[in-house]
């Protein structure tokens, strides 16, 4: 599915990235865990297109997308959420979804300028199948309407992730998915990834501070520190990682 | 919150007339056009003319400017290439094609050569925002007229005299007063308008407000920046040709002067004014904008009969009302004219349960 290669990357003087390899099993939830600053994000942008890395390769596939820009590694089927939510905030929630069918809609400017006829029946069509696949899905039917500016956060995580299912994605990368949220909010989330791996089979990856949320869901555990990949297996050979241990217990100390 | 939502399936809620105010000001607006190529004066049509044309640029800048939120004073460019396009083609097909499709083959000419100048034109919005791409499209507003001054193609466009356009014909129906050229105008501005309310609600338009509005968010969901700003560009630019087109067919004759930065600024002032991303902006922004110094023109009329020191005066006041409604609107209204509007339809709408 996803697998990446022996990945550097750094900012200057800074190495965010040193050295990381390993792949996501399609159809599994594949955990990115580490300290404050340890480069999760940096992979995430590395693999979606924001950097280019110095060194390594990404493939999805079994084809090498590390040249590749972030709208057509999104044409391929891989879909992210961010860290710091980036909706549109001036659109409303539906509007925000709405734009993460971009690629599979084929309306051309000359149907756009018309409406009626082919634009029409698209559009319509895709209401019809984000109000069941997304909105319903994500239980947010009582705010489709409303400005995602005015949504409390735990709402505006849900409807990016609902932004990015409505990519139909084939690979889902989330970035701290239930940072900032409560109790109630955090177990919500976690059974809507569950349900997006189960009823769409999609592939997740998953960045998370966490360590009850991703040793609970996830099938597979890399863990990285100064951007250096110390571990990777499942869960519970990972918690047990001397090296992981002396990594969390240095960055709490 | 609007109150009773009967909506009853998807089709009713993707309705834009979605309730009884705004389906009652389209319906009084197409009336009153009606009544303006029936009834209205010489003065009042010329007037009415000058405003369909502007609206229809003004649209095309609302697209670049207030949709996909890319700078431009340029646009004053595109409107020259489609009024310039408009007259070389009348005269270079004149003897070949007939006269009754002329107009009919080159109006979408003008619009196809404007909208590739806008291709040209918006390729530095691929590496430059803001005050750099709004120095770059100035430029090209200049190399344009400049291109048309020049003297290597002084033989088309007539150089720095200009040059006489043609009366435009419709399957042998001559427009040639301006009455029946208002016809053509506002019938062409409302399918403009429709065009642009309709881009908006589709990915296309979708598509450009959401580079307006985070731009690596819309690269993440698939949206190719270069090919969905210069694709916004394209769209632009051709609206300005068909205004340009228009206001060649309007005037007797064209010269390059017309197409100056004055009209780019005009063009964005107007959207400022109107509402910048809203799709009645351009018609409320040029209202404003051709009503007030018009207004100023006329109460000075009546007030001094022709008076030579308050004739003085006049431009100069003119012009300082114009700039003051700017400053005016940027820092008590952003969002123009429309967001008033907005308010008072929705207080329409909600009374009498309640007010405010
Ligand atoms: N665009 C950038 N320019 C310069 N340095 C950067 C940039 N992006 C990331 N870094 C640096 O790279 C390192 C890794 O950052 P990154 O955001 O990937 O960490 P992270 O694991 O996501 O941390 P957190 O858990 O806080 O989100 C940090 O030292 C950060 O300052
Ligand atoms: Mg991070």
């Amino acid at each position: 599915m996803l697998a990446v290669q022996d990945l550097y990357l750094s900012f200057g003087g800074i190495k965010a990235l040193q050295g990381v390899s390993f792949a996501a099993q399609p159809g599994q939830i594949t955990a990115i865990i580490g300290p404050n600053g340890a480069g999760k994000t940096s992979l995430f942008n590395a693999i979606s297109g924001f950097y280019r890395p110095d060194n390594g390769k990404v493939i999805f596939d079994g084809q090498d997308i590390t040249a590749l820009r972030p709208d057509k590694r999104a044409e391929l089927g891989i879909a992210r959420t961010f860290q710091n939510i980036a909706l549109f905030r001036g659109m409303s929630v539906l509007d925000n979804i709405k734009l993460g069918a971009h690629t599979r809609l084929k309306a051309g400017v000359f149907d756009a300028l018309r409406y009626f006829g082919r634009a029409q029946a698209e559009e319509l069509e895709l209401r019809a199948d984000i109000e069941q696949r997304v909105i319903e899905f994500l239980e947010i039917d009582h705010i489709r309407k409303a400005p995602v500016s005015a949504l409390p956060y735990g709402l505006q995580k849900r409807v990016e992730l609902g932004r990015a299912l409505a990519m139909r994605p084939r690979l889902l990368m989330l970035d701290e998915p239930v940072a900032g949220m409560n109790r109630e909010e955090t177990e919500d989330m976690a059974r809507f990834i569950l349900d997006v791996q189960e009823e769409f089979g999609t592939t997740i990856l998953l960045v998370e501070h966490d360590m009850h949320l991703v040793m609970d869901i996830c099938t597979h555990v890399v863990v990285l520190n100064f951007g250096a990949q110390i571990a990777s297996g499942p869960p519970e050979t990972v918690r047990m990682d001397a090296a992981v241990i002396e990594a969390y217990l240095g960055a709490a100390a | 919150m609007i109150t009773g939502n009967l909506k009853t399936s998807y089709g009713a809620d993707e309705q834009v007339l979605d309730n009884r105010w705004k389906r009652l000001f389209l319906f009084s607006a197409v009336l009153g056009l009606g009544g303006i190529a029936g009834f209205g004066n010489d003065y009042i049509i010329l007037i009415a003319c000058q405003m369909g044309i502007m609206v229809i640029a003004v649209t095309g800048v609302n697209v670049v400017i207030g949709y996909t939120g890319l700078m431009s004073l340029g646009h004053a460019g595109f409107v020259a290439i489609g009024a310039y396009a408009t007259v070389i083609f009348h005269n270079a097909a004149g003897g070949i094609i007939p006269d009754g499709v002329l107009t009919l083959v080159a109006i979408p000419f003008a619009v196809a050569v404007a909208a590739l100048a806008g291709i040209v034109v918006g390729l530095p919005s691929l590496r430059v925002k803001g005050l750099y791409l709004a120095v770059a499209t100035l430029s090209a507003n200049f190399i344009i007229l400049f291109l048309i001054e020049e003297s290597f193609s002084a033989p088309w466009t007539g150089g720095m005299n200009g040059i006489n356009t043609p009366t435009p014909n419709l399957l042998g129906w001559a427009l040639d007063t301006r009455r029946e050229q208002f016809i053509l105008i506002a019938a062409l501005a409302v399918l403009a308008l429709l065009g642009a309310q309709n881009l908006f609600r589709t990915r296309v338009g979708r598509a450009f407000i959401a580079i307006r509005d985070r731009d690596y968010s819309a690269e993440i969901l698939g949206i190719s920046l270069y090919r969905t700003k210069l694709t916004s560009f394209a769209i632009s630019a051709a609206y300005c040709g068909l205004a340009g087109a228009l206001f060649a067919y309007f005037y007797a004759r064209i010269l390059p002067e017309q197409f100056e930065l004055q009209l780019s600024l005009m063009l964005v002032a107007a959207i400022i004014v109107g509402g910048m991303g809203r799709m009645m902006g351009p018609v409320f922004g040029v209202i404003i904008i051709v009503m007030v110094p018009e207004a100023i023109k006329v109460s000075f009329g009546a007030l001094a009969g022709g008076g030579a020191e308050l004739a003085m005066i006049r431009a100069p006041l003119q012009e300082i009302a114009f700039g003051a409604l700017i400053v005016g609107f940027l820092l008590f209204e952003p969002f123009g004219i429309t967001q008033i509007m907005d308010r008072a339809l929705r207080a329409l709408n909600r009374w009498p349960f309640a007010r405010g």
